[in-house]
């Protein structure tokens, strides 16, 4: 692993930002300002960061209905993204969207999505586009436990793995499919056990851990741009919020919860930099302080936003 | 202008948008050296090779969510789904991820997929590779859904439909692919949207999908010889409609009879009789009568398949019962 000062604190950076992108939201849903469903990333920083740090203008990915943390990683606009949340016509997707569907194709960023486990054949796709043209592009496709069990895991990996597409499948497993803990819902303990169907490499890492997230994505990114064919990259993680808000989430306990608060990534990665002398107390702080100026101004852009036109509700149903 | 088959009219819109197109490629089970399960994409492999011309494993959802993610990323795929009755199995990429991914996303990105299918009864193959499932996806917003019933139309629609930027079904019917006609060489396209008057007549508006255009002309030919002149219209896409072309014959003729070889229940038909009572009650001299299918799942036996199937007599039957 080769990050330099800079890219350590920029990464660090994007971890902040999602996890205070995600607090407002929280608080935002809770007082209804924000309609609709959200579901949010806190507690999963270090893989989506981790992962999208390996990438380069061009690649592609696929995301999830917990996407807010991929389009942040991914380098997405705070403001555009609370514009949408809010269903304004400034958002990402003019109001259409909302959090479950924003995308951003100026980033490859082919959408959350609500459907779990649509992703992965719609990676696989990107995956051959670039393969087609030979732009030497890669397509990652993040996705839960929950949905390691639909057939669209089967049916893309296969292909994935026959044409040796230039795919990354990240399974960020927080162990729950919604409220089904993974124990009850597949009878292996590592997805990633799943990749030898195809022949492929598998590889399951901590996923609170930035950096073995990071070195896990760069060997199959690297994997990938060489021809070698996809990869399976299982993030062992936790949410530490509901699968939604507004999640009781009567099927796990308090103490759960508590042990994996204190497997923070966004601490972990902390103490790293501390360690290594990239950053001071200080001035950690003074990260937390911009990206809280940051959040805020987006969330005012939002709110300062008009709402969509009704007159454009037919608008973009088909292309011209 | 040469007379050749449906499916060599396919065959040539898919070997001339590939010469043309460089993002256009076709993927689909044993569509390769194969040359696809009716013969459709026969000496396509030969020209383009392996890299535009891809054998899939039977796997429909992923040569559909494949389709999307790589037209998404800026291809032109024209995936094949064997038989439209398969399409279940690929339901979710079509109707939730190619066609709502324009809209939910604000209109910043577009689909162009042309999911080629074959639909019909006739061959003997029973209740899971025989129905006519096109009002399911008349039905979703963001789709466009064609229909030929002829050589010349299938190329000018298929053509047409690879280089739309929207997701397109295109549905063939399989009992057509050895009908011949005459068709355009070279450079031939169709307005998506356009309706065909396959004949002109002024005692009632016949409005005819895929084989029943064949089974409404037959129909027709009868019927002239009893002095009874029927217009036989062809909408061709379902989504878009083209509606004037119904309600102007409508006007014209007073009368209109809807001919569908899908299951009459919940059916296309339905859609176009609604349109013509909410926009042309008044043009109507006759209550409306509707052709379709039983509602049964298609029989094997051949007996039973061709009571099942709506027929040149049905046709004839409803027209002199409005006339």
């Amino acid at each position: 692993m080769t990050l330099s000062k800079e890219r350590l604190l920029e990464l660090y950076k994007k971890m902040v930002t999602i996890r205070q992108f995600e607090e407002n939201a929280a608080e935002l849903f809770a007082n209804g300002e924000i309609p609709g469903f959200v579901h949010l990333y806190i507690g999963e920083e270090a893989t989506a960061v981790g992962v999208m740090a390996n990438l380069e203008a061009g690649d592609y990915i696929a995301s999830t209905h917990r996407g807010h943390g991929h389009l942040i990683a991914r380098g997405g606009d705070v403001k555009l993204m609370y514009a949408e949340l809010f269903g304004r016509k400034t958002g990402y997707c003019k109001g259409k969207g909302g959090s479950m569907h924003i995308a951003d194709m100026s980033l490859g960023f082919l959408g959350a999505n609500g459907i779990v486990g649509a992703g992965l054949p719609l990676a696989a796709g990107a995956a051959f586009a670039c393969k087609y043209r030979g732009d030497n592009g890669v397509a990652v496709c993040f996705f839960g436990d929950g949905a390691s069990n639909r057939g669209t895991l089967h049916e893309a990996l296969n292909l994935a793995s026959i044409w040796k597409l230039p795919a990354i499948f990240v399974c960020e497993n927080n162990m729950y499919g919604i409220s089904m803990r993974q124990e009850h819902h597949q009878n292996i303990k590592d997805v990633a056990d799943r990749a030898s169907a195809y022949g492929i490499p598998g590889i399951s890492v901590d996923g609170n851990d930035l950096f073995a997230v990071y070195e896990a994505a760069e060997e199959a990114v690297k994997r990938a741009r060489q021809g070698d064919g996809p990869t399976l990259i299982e993030c062992k993680t936790y949410r530490w919020r509901g699968h939604f808000e507004g999640d009781p989430t009567v099927y796990r306990t308090d103490e759960e919860l508590e042990a994996w608060k204190k497997k923070d990534p966004i601490k972990r990665v902390k103490k790293r930099l501390l360690d290594m002398g990239v950053f001071t107390e200080e001035e950690d702080m003074a990260i937390w302080e911009e990206v809280k100026k940051e959040i805020q101004e987006g969330i005012e852009f939002a709110k300062n936003s008009p709402l969509p036109d009704e007159a454009d509700l037919l608008e973009d149903v088909y292309c011209d | 202008m040469p007379e050749i088959t449906y499916l060599e009219a396919i065959n040539a819109a898919l070997k001339e948008e590939m010469r043309r197109d460089p993002n256009v490629f076709i993927l689909g089970e044993d569509v390769g050296i194969f040359g696809g399960c009716f013969g459709v994409t026969q000496g396509l492999y030969d020209e383009f090779g392996p890299e535009r011309v891809l054998d899939t494993p039977i796997s429909e959802t992923a040569i559909i969510g494949a389709s999307v993610g790589a037209a998404a990323a800026g291809l032109r795929p024209v995936p094949e789904i064997m038989f439209m009755d398969f399409m279940g199995v690929c339901l979710d990429e079509i109707f939730n991820q190619a066609a709502k991914m324009r809209y939910m996303f604000g209109g910043r990105a577009k689909i162009p997929i042309t999911v080629r299918t074959a639909c019909g009864a006739g061959l003997g193959a029973a209740a899971q590779h025989s129905q006519s499932l096109e009002a399911w996806f008349a039905h979703i917003p963001g789709l466009k859904v064609v229909m030929p019933s002829t050589p010349a139309d299938a190329k000018g629609l298929l053509v047409s439909s690879i280089r739309d930027d929207n997701p397109v079904i295109f549905i063939e019917h399989k009992m057509l692919y050895g009908v011949s006609g005459t068709v355009p060489e070279g450079e031939y396209t169709i307005p998506l949207g356009k309706a065909d008057i396959k004949r002109e007549g002024s005692d009632a508006t016949v409005v005819a999908t895929a084989m029943m255009v064949h089974k409404a002309l037959a129909a027709a030919e009868t019927l002239a010889e009893e002095g009874i002149e029927i217009e036989v219209i062809d909408p061709r896409c379902l989504q878009p409609l083209d509606k004037d072309t119904i309600l102007q014959s409508v006007e014209k003729t007073g009368r209109l009879v809807i001919v569908q070889e899908a299951v009459k229940f919940g059916g296309f038909g339905g859609e176009i009789a609604a349109m013509v009572v909410e926009e042309g009650f008044d043009l109507l001299d006759a209550p409306i009568k509707r052709i379709g299918a039983p509602f049964a799942p298609v029989p094997f036996a051949t007996n039973l398949e061709n009571v099942y199937l709506p027929g040149e007599e049905d046709i004839i039957e409803a027209v002199k019962s409005v006339v």
